[in-house]
């Protein structure tokens, strides 16, 4: 049978034979991941369900990142009882502090993850491995717990929404656009219980931080996951971090889909999502009345080095506008450590913006730069529901950090063409 | 059997950031939870709700984040079941896994009114409006859904699969 990215995935971690969408199968998994906020919950299942040992200590991730370092006593609690977890299990892969980065940069970066592999995440983000060709996904912390437990876990074969991404990118057109375009286009239930697979002859154009930022809000379409196929640039992109001989991975000439996205991006312009929901795009250009009290430039979707170096292109030389303030997170100590090595640091420094440690921090309106009432905020985070950085009167755009970056410069927001 | 509440309808892609705010989510504590359920929506929303109510949504319910806490918030608040036009896949699987019923129902789930009693018979498939007569009938549940229901719950169902193994306490 002629398999989607998705069905031959599945396919290698079940005995099972995977047929069409719709059917389960029990699938052996490659990793296991929960944070600051989810671990606690997925503790506390585990030992409900009377487990003595993860399955595998190797293949648990713990990080430590929503509110890192912890904001105040309550979430500093909950750390204590991952960190005890941690140590009873002889979990290998603990981070926290100067060693933790926000999960979805972190777990790539570090080579925990690799083309082929299966993953479950309590964060509804673990979608963005889909960037580097592994089936991943997010799930509540109790499905969490039963994988810690089993290694296993059982899934729906997902119908598949094929997007092909075919024309010329132009110079500042970035991952970010894409999926904000796609989302716009198909709406927030659009790819619901589905998996999203992208393909076209511009995805050589994509680089795999863009992919992974791509594959992050495959969840903001309702989708399962956003997967890539495992090419050369995905290669290149492994044996950087970890990860000598990567599988190459492609959807079979001839597997079905429920239905096909093409996107020109030929010529296209940014793309902003407007409050409250990341459906609601609109080009930049349309936006320039809009005024902004606060920029956040970075998260699981943006923080990347990449995403760092376009922020820094920007501001270099220039200023942020009086009465902005803009934040910047490098997502890891890696990126922080890169950005710094590079010289990032000093331009951000000099445009006059906030350098934060990595967190997740004002994305969910944990810390670190939550929204008051009435106040405007551009981010390159994933999601704008009503209230998500703080209060219910603010409003979150979203944008790639070339034009969050642009928007800090101008205090509206602000494509790179205008500035 | 069956079981009767009042209806507290809420619209369409209500998200788990108005379920439950993450300025909440410093507990697993299911009755503190509960004591913010749609706090996001609309503050004090959960002084309206008595034991045994329902909530009807419109589309793609409970769509965002990963946090169980949700589906805890609105077992806290008290809500028996909720009957939806769709929900958000993560959040279904939560649901279930926490052991609130989800019944999934489409476009039919219009012919139901704000504040009016519903009776729903699982057995019987059926949901009825009682203050408007309106009957509709619920699809059946996956098998892997009922099995998760017969046996309680996630935490049951592994609980068992540890004794089969004879790696339980």
């Amino acid at each position: 049978m002629a398999m989607t990215l998705a069905q031959k995935i599945l396919q290698m971690h079940t005995d099972e034979e995977v047929r069409e969408p719709g059917q389960i199968v029990e699938c052996s998994l490659s990793g296991v991941l929960a944070n600051d906020i989810t671990g606690p919950l997925a503790i506390k299942s585990f030992h409900a369900m009377g487990a003595k040992k993860v399955f595998d200590r190797d293949r648990v991730f713990l990080v430590m990142d929503h509110y890192t370092p912890q904001k105040d006593i309550a979430s500093a609690n909950q750390v204590i009882v991952s960190r005890r977890f941690a140590r009873e299990m002889g979990i290998t892969h603990y981070y926290e502090g100067g060693c933790a980065g926000v999960e979805h940069a972190l777990l790539p970066e570090k080579g925990l993850v690799k083309p082929g592999d299966l993953v479950i995440g309590a964060d509804s983000h673990t979608c963005t491995y889909g960037g580097i060709g592994a089936f991943s996904t997010g799930l509540g912390s109790t499905d969490i717990a039963c994988g810690m437990v089993l290694g296993k876990l059982w899934f729906k074969v997902p119908a598949t929404i094929r997007v092909n991404i075919e024309g010329t990118m132009p110079r500042w057109i970035r991952g970010k656009d894409l999926i904000l375009r796609l989302i716009g286009e198909i709406g927030v239930d659009g790819a619901l219980y589905r998996a999203l697979e992208f393909g076209g002859s511009a995805l050589k154009d994509v680089d795999i931080e863009g992919r992974l930022c791509m594959a992050n809000m495959a969840i903001e379409a309702g989708g399962k996951c956003g997967l890539f196929p495992s090419d050369d640039l995905t290669a290149e992109y492994c044996r950087a971090h970890g990860t000598p001989d990567p599988m190459r991975l492609a959807a079979d000439e001839g597997a079905e889909y429920e239905r096909t996205v093409t996107m020109d991006v030929t010529g296209m312009e940014p793309v902003v999502a407007c409050p409250h929901l990341p459906e609601n795009t609109r080009p930049v250009s349309e936006l320039s009345d809009v005024t902004v009290d606060q920029v956040v430039i970075g998260s699981c979707t943006n923080g990347r080095i990449s995403d760092m170096r376009d922020a820094a292109e920007i501001l270099r030389g220039r200023k942020v506008a009086k009465g902005v303030r803009c934040i910047v997170i490098p997502a890891t100590p890696a990126v922080w450590r890169q950005a710094m090595d590079e010289g990032l640091f000093e331009v951000f420094s000099d445009a006059g913006c906030v350098i934060s440690t990595p967190t997740c921090g004002p994305c969910l309106g944990g810390y670190m730069g939550v929204l008051g009432d009435g106040e405007r905020c551009i981010s390159t985070s994933n999601r704008n529901f009503r209230g998500r950085m703080g209060s219910l009167d603010s409003e979150l755009y979203l944008a790639s950090p070339v034009v969050a970056a642009a928007s800090a410069v101008t205090g509206v927001i602000t494509g790179p063409e205008a500035l | 059997m069956s079981f009767t509440g009042k209806v507290h309808k809420v619209g369409a892609h209500i998200d788990t950031d108005a379920i439950i705010p993450a300025r909440f989510l410093v507990t697993t504590d299911t009755r503190k939870l509960g004591e913010a359920c749609m706090e996001g929506l609309e503050p004090g929303w959960v002084k309206r709700v008595h034991e045994g109510d329902i909530i009807v949504a419109g589309r793609n319910f409970g769509c965002g984040s990963s946090r169980e806490h949700a589906p805890l918030a609105i077992i806290g608040a008290g809500i028996r079941a909720v009957v939806g036009h769709s929900f958000a896949r993560i959040f279904y699987r939560n649901a279930f896994n926490m052991g609130l019923m989800l019944l999934e129902v489409g476009d039919e789930v219009d012919k139901i009114n704000d504040g009016d009693t519903l009776e729903i018979s699982p057995e019987n498939g059926t949901i009825r409006d009682l203050d408007n007569g309106a009957e509709i009938r619920i699809p059946p549940l996956s098998p892997m859904m009922q099995t998760l229901i017969d046996k309680g719950g996630m935490v049951n169902y592994v609980k068992e699969q540890l004794k089969l193994r004879g790696e339980a306490e």
